[in-house]
């Protein structure tokens, strides 16, 4: 379990001023070794809604059981490449992913790979916390139902490690069966990862998970992080520049630019160890970026 | 340029013609009150007139004794109506609502950006507004013709009202699931669900009271039809509970038939099914009303 | 660990070692040919069965149109497509013309029209603008309530309580404008049950009121607040501002509830047939008695045969165009609205 936050934690972890001129903290962690091991493998990736093209010039790979994080201003494509990983834009009609994205070495998009399956093992926490209309049992065994557990001993297993491993199991082991809906924002998007937790994901996709969230709320899920990577991959979208500096190994920045027909296109930047990416980028759009002089 | 000098207290007199004005703002709106009483007065009429004449032969004997044979009888109850009817419109609505569910699904969740979609919305639009006897003749000359003397049976009027109720329910099933934030949709999705199941554990479930409410507002309506009743399901004066085959009767039918009657007590027993038949109708849709309220309340759950 | 299989409930974890070591290093499960979540078939078979569904509309539709026209076939070769619409319905002397029928259906949907639309536009005024919030909500029940009751209760109604009543007010009426150019023979010599063509108008009126009022109501309730409080604050009475500010912005959301409320009117059949007096002789005479397409069919159909039978089925499919042509209509004027105003 995390430890609660103290006083003296919160005051360091929670940047008030967010134009301050200064390069955040500095990990101790000197970042992955070398020859890790690569989840996401991006080349030559573009994006498109229709005709129009939304993000371009995408090269990165993921490695495991890192944090990365995209950040970058709004509507440069982040969000976008976040959701071609798990395949959400099959939802999206007229959507369309260019270029080879490989996980684990295998053609995401690959004409025999079944989405549902896929999204099975690339989980994903959304912005504004869903929880299901139903009790918060079922919404943490929704998953585990849907892959064929139907054991009552073995869902109650499966939803108490779920919930153990996001931290929410105190907090409502006493109130399984009443709704989800009746929860704080903060407790509901942990019963989301939890929920995503119960399928025994490899990778965890999350996209703005505290923005809907107040400071406190933010920091446990932080923590929550630093915990679950040590058993998965994590990619999270954050428009949070000082929390992609806390809890990230690697970063990747991404900007809009106008094309050549004059329409803002979102392409990635610059792709690099968190600690350089602050410290030392090599693009002066990422370093204009992080001191704040726009976005 | 000085401001120009008003004489004292002139800034708060009325205009020359703003009497006018008022009055005919005034007048205008006892115009629209008596819009609304005008409209209010027919229904409390009616509702009273009818109760007033059918309460004379209501009666539990009423309901439950057989039509006499002769129009003329005093004697006799509409209990085969209340059957006919009750048959009929359940009978129609296990047809409508599956049927038109599905339709609904298939319009939201499928359908989105199709044309054949488009086509279909437009056609069940279109099919909302066919007059009913132009069902009730569709029915007769597809269903019952061919079938000859057994032609005539309560699933012919099941049919009949079943069509009629099919666009409505289509028509609603899509608003109700249009309404279901796509966060809660994709929220499932993401959890390796299948399309189906997700529309069938998360989507449906959430738009089920709208769709409950509208379904049985369709119902009421169909349990009020006469025209398409006419010429499909026969007549009979006694209990018929065979769904399938059989003439049968219904309570609008029998109102029908009794109300320009000459005698007195064929016009009473229409009088007591109108009364019958109103109270079925306010019941189905106050339940309707009651689900819409109580239901919607408990999905958006504690503050 | 970790998307190696499922279901397994992978043990809490108990390695805190630093960030840098792979705690399991063997690789997942391929994607094509592994595991995948159960229910593949069951999807699919949705998906068709939803699609079916839809197709069902169209078959039931199209359906109609032919049935019924393939049963009007021997009306319209014996009649000739000519003298389909000829003014003589008189089936004992073999003349089935559908002319008489279709325009009186007009003329008591129209009458019906202009009974109903100024009281809808005032309830719907009425709700939108007068109505203390708090009545809002019974004053809608009653209209809801008006919406419920079925159309051969309101003829019964009409029949035996207003029938009588009404034909004395006629009387009156036609003592006092006997003379009169036009307007005496539009109000001619009433007939003496009350039966007629305004007896029926005014059943119609009131029971095409509740959805003419739904819909008005709605347009009323869009028109922007900006736009009232503005038409307000430059010094306008109420009445101005309703005339200023919702009128025009609910112009074409109005003309499509009429002419929703016209289809509704057309196609009006139980309390029609109850209040009408069965007459198929076309008339100017409003308090004479009259027929339409919907309750001939309805009074006649049980005992006809061969031809008239055919004739009053084609009269359901003139009804069926009729009413399609206008669902096409009040489409395409809420479209024009719903660009223009954003939601109607």
């Amino acid at each position: 379990m995390p430890p609660a936050a103290t006083a003296g934690d919160t005051i360091t972890r929670v940047d008030l001023t967010p134009t301050q001129v200064r390069p955040p903290e500095v990990p101790a962690d000197p970042g992955p070794v070398p020859g890790r091991e690569v989840v996401f493998d991006l080349s030559t990736v573009e994006i498109f809604y229709g005709e129009a093209r939304a993000v371009t010039d995408v090269d990165l790979d993921i490695a495991r059981n890192e944090i990365s994080a995209f950040i970058g201003p709004s509507g440069c494509g982040k969000t976008t490449v976040l959701r071609s990983l798990n395949r959400m834009h099959d939802l999206t009609p007229g959507a369309r992913v260019a270029g080879t994205i490989t996980y684990h070495g295998e053609d995401l998009y690959g004409p025999k790979v079944d989405a549902a399956e896929v999204r099975r093992r690339i989980g994903m926490v959304f912005q504004k916390p869903n929880p299901f209309p139903k009790s918060i049992f079922d919404n943490i065994a929704y998953g585990p139902r849907i892959n064929g557990v139907r054991k009552r001993s073995e869902l109650e297993g499966i939803v108490e490690q779920a919930l153990t491993r996001a931290a929410l199991w105190g907090e409502v082991k006493e109130k399984l069966k009443s709704s989800a809906l009746s929860l704080s924002g903060g407790q509901a998007q942990r019963l989301c990862i939890a929920r995503a937790l119960a399928v025994d994901p490899d990778v965890l996709l999350m996209d703005e998970p505290c923005s809907a969230l107040d400071p406190i709320a933010t920091a446990r899920i932080e923590d929550l992080m630093e915990e679950l990577k040590e058993t998965l991959t994590i990619v999270i979208v954050t428009h949070n520049m000082q929390q992609a500096a806390r809890v990230s190994d690697r970063t990747a920045f991404y900007t809009a630019e106008a094309d050549d027909n004059g329409r803002r296109v979102g392409k990635l930047v610059e792709y690099d160890a968190t600690a350089t990416i602050f410290t030392k980028p090599s693009d002066p759009r990422t370093e204009g970026y992080i001191t704040g002089r726009f976005g | 340029m000085a401001a120009p000098t008003l004489p004292a207290g002139a800034v708060l007199q009325p205009r020359k013609g703003t009497g006018f004005r008022q009055f005919k703002s005034a007048f205008a709106t006892v115009a629209i009150v008596g819009a609304f009483v005008a409209a209010a007065v027919p229904l409390v009429a009616l509702v009273y007139y009818v109760a007033r004449e059918g309460l004379k032969v209501f009666s539990w004997e009423f309901l439950t004794t057989d039509l006499p044979f002769s129009q003329r009888s005093v004697e006799g109850g509409i209990y085969p109506a209340i059957i006919g009817t009750l048959i009929i419109t359940v009978g129609a609505t296990l047809i409508a609502v599956p049927l038109g569910v599905m339709g609904g699904i298939y319009l939201n969740e499928y359908g989105a950006r199709s044309r054949f979609a488009a086509i279909v919305r437009f056609l069940s639009e279109i099919l909302t507004g066919v007059p009913s006897i132009v069902m009730g003749l569709f029915i007769y000359t597809f269903w019952v013709l061919p079938r000859g003397a057994d032609g005539f049976s309560a699933l012919a009027g099941s049919l009949a009202l079943g069509a009629l109720m099919l666009p409505v329910v289509i028509r609603t099933s899509e608003e109700m699931l249009k309404l279901v934030p796509h966060e809660l949709r994709e929220g499932s999705l993401a959890l390796g669900s299948r399309k189906s199941r997700t529309i069938r554990t998360v989507v449906l479930p959430h738009a089920a009271p709208g769709i409950v409410s509208g379904s049985l507002l369709a119902v009421a309506r169909a349990a009020g039809e006469t025209a398409p009743l006419l010429f499909v399901i026969g007549a009979t004066n006694l209990v018929n509970w065979d769904w399938l085959s059989g003439s049968n009767t219904a309570l609008s039918v029998q109102i029908f038939g009794n109300a320009a009657s000459p005698f007195v007590p064929a016009q009473e027993r229409a009088f007591g099914a109108a009364v019958t038949l109103i109270l079925i109708v306010f019941l189905a849709t106050a339940i309707a009303r009651i689900v819409t309220v109580v239901y919607t309340r408990r999905v958006s759950g504690a503050a | 660990m970790g998307g190696a299989g499922f279901p397994r409930p992978a043990p809490p974890s108990q390695n805190r070692g630093t960030v840098t070591q792979t705690l399991d290093p063997a690789p997942p499960s391929p994607l094509v040919g592994g595991p995948r979540p159960p229910g593949f078939a069951v999807d699919r078979a949705f998906r068709v069965l939803a699609v079916l569904a839809g197709l069902f509309v169209l078959v039931v539709l199209v359906s109609i149109v032919f049935v019924l026209f393939d049963s009007a076939r021997e009306w319209i070769s014996f009649e000739g497509l000519g003298s389909l619409f000829s003014l003589d319905w008189e089936p004992v002397n073999e003349k089935f013309g559908a002319g008489s029928l279709a325009l009186m259906t007009l003329i008591v949907a129209a009458l019906a029209l202009v009974i109903a639309v100024p009281i809808s536009v005032g309830i719907a005024l009425f709700v939108t603008e007068i109505a203390p919030r708090r009545a809002r909500l019974p004053i809608v029940f009653v209209i809801d309530l008006l919406a419920a009751i079925p159309s051969v209760v309101f003829g019964l109604w009409m029949l035996r309580q207003l029938s009588q009543p009404l034909a004395d007010v006629y009387a009156d009426v036609h003592g006092a404008v006997a003379g009169v150019p036009v307007l005496g023979d539009l109000l001619g010599s009433p007939s003496a049950s009350g039966l007629s063509i305004m007896t029926a108008a005014i059943v119609v009126g009131i029971m095409i009121t509740p959805i003419v009022t739904a819909i008005t109501r709605e347009v009323f309730a869009t028109c922007p607040l900006a736009q009232k409080e503005a038409s307000l604050a430059l010094g306008a009475t109420r009445w101005e501002m309703i005339r200023g500010a919702i009128f025009p912005h609910s112009r074409s959301g109005v003309v499509a509830a009429v002419i929703i409320g016209f289809g509704r009117a057309v196609g009006e059949t139980i309390a029609v047939a109850l209040v009408i007096g069965a007459s198929q002789r076309l008339t100017g005479n409003l308090l004479a008695p009259g027929d339409t397409l919907a309750s001939i069919i309805a009074n006649q159909f049980g005992e006809a045969s061969g031809v008239q039978r055919s004739a009053l089925i084609g009269f359901g499919l003139v009804l069926l165009l009729l009413t399609i042509i206008i669902g096409i209509v009040a489409r395409s004027v809420l479209r024009r609205a719903n660009r223009r105003f954003g939601v109607v």
